[in-house]
């Protein structure tokens, strides 16, 4: 499966952003192949509605599950609307190591 | 006519200024006051009256999951996060919609109407002689104060004699309100917070280009930065109204100045005058 984690740059390397809808990259990591996809977030500055946005854009990528920090109401709708889990972790921990830790299942599922 | 009375800060006296400015004309011809604060309008307390209530309502998209094939273009569309489309259905945030309509247009199998949403209430009423009183209120938990003042402020357009009682502060509900106005009063008081606000504030009407004019109230008599301020921007001090328990005291009873001290009539038919003057109006 595909899981999108929020990330302060455009590589695994990078720390995983706390904010969702105004994250920096979007980092989309495939547990099967191991492979990633880094998208700009065309939403980090936008006005207003950015989580609906966001969330619309982990959709549209088919990812079925996400690694973040805090999560909006709005956001958190259309997700649980779509059954994208969502798990949260430590943020700035790097992204390749939160994927680790989101394949050996030890992440905390978002409340 | 079309006077507007703001102050950046909340609480200097604009509806203290409004009310009595309103009650001191009245006795000469019509006056139509216009309670534009809509999160928190005041001026019904000076002046009680059984009014007449109407619902003030903005549209929003109402989509046919018959006709929707969840193409997506509608999410696309919209600025504002409103409309979040999903293989099997499409999500919609009330709070975050601003009636563009914009959906509605690029909707390419014509599966979203709209339908109006309630956001408020517009209330009138004619509590004294030569006074008619037009108040928007925000319905609480609603963020849209703007679409409530652009209806009240419709219901009075055609009147010869309009005040419109603004909110504090300078964003988009004081922008609104003063937009068309053809002079403002800016109340301030003698504190530091009172002047820091008065700049803001006269940023905004020069922005607006409003000609504007200034209401010292609860003066202490140790005004000589505002002054200073007026002096340099180049605003008329129209009036000072001092400090004083006695003032205080006639609005905690929900009294006007002007009924309760009928000699301040003058000083408020006189701020009328100025304001005339700010406009451009002979009389």
């Amino acid at each position: 499966m595909k899981v999108c984690i929020t990330s302060q740059g455009a590589t695994p390397d990078a720390g995983v952003e706390e904010r969702f809808g105004r994250a920096p990259y979007f980092i989309i990591m495939d547990t099967e192949t191991g492979s990633f996809v880094a998208i700009s977030n065309p939403y980090a500055a936008g006005a207003g509605g950015v989580g609906p946005k966001a969330a619309q854009l982990v959709i549209d990528n088919k990812a079925g599950a996400l690694v973040s920090g805090m999560l909006g109401g709005n956001a958190k709708a259309v997700l649980d609307a779509a059954g994208v889990t969502q798990y949260t972790c430590r943020p700035g921990m790097p992204v390749r190591e939160a994927f680790e830790a989101f394949k050996n299942n030890t992440l905390q599922r978002s409340a | 006519m079309k006077i507007a009375v703001a102050s950046g800060k909340g609480g200097t006296g604009k509806s203290m200024v409004a009310a009595n400015l309103a009650f001191a004309l009245a006795a000469s011809g019509d006056v139509t006051l216009v309670d534009c604060d809509v999160e928190e309008p005041n001026l019904h307390l000076f002046f009680p009256a059984t009014a007449t209530t109407r619902e003030v309502t903005v549209p929003v998209p109402s989509i046919d999951e018959s006709l929707c094939d969840r193409c997506g273009e509608c999410g696309k569309f919209c600025q504002y996060g409103a409309l979040t489309v999903l293989p099997d259905r499409v999500l919609f945030f009330p709070e975050l919609c601003h009636s563009c309509g914009g959906c509605t247009l690029v909707c390419p199998k014509r599966a979203i109407h709209e339908e109006p949403k309630r956001i408020g209430t517009l209330s009138a009423s004619a509590p004294l002689r030569g006074i008619k009183l037009i108040t928007g209120t925000l319905d609480a938990g609603v963020p849209l104060a703007v679409p409530i003042i652009r209806e009240v402020k419709k219901e009075a357009w055609q009147d010869p004699l309009i005040i419109i009682d603004t909110a504090p502060g300078t964003s988009c509900p004081v922008v609104e309100a003063l937009e068309g106005c053809d002079a403002c009063i800016l109340v301030t008081e003698s504190t530091p917070f009172g002047l820091h606000d008065l700049k803001l504030a006269v940023d905004v009407t020069a922005r607006l280009g409003i000609p504007a004019g200034v209401v010292i109230n609860r003066s202490d008599g140790k005004d000589d930065e505002t002054l200073q301020f007026c002096a340099e921007r180049d605003l008329d001090v129209m009036m000072t109204i001092p400090f004083s328990r006695e003032i205080a005291a006639i609005q905690n009873r929900g009294n006007l100045l002007c009924r309760a001290r009928p000699e301040w009539q003058k000083d408020f038919c006189a701020l009328y005058v100025k304001c005339q003057a700010l406009a451009g109006v002979e009389r």
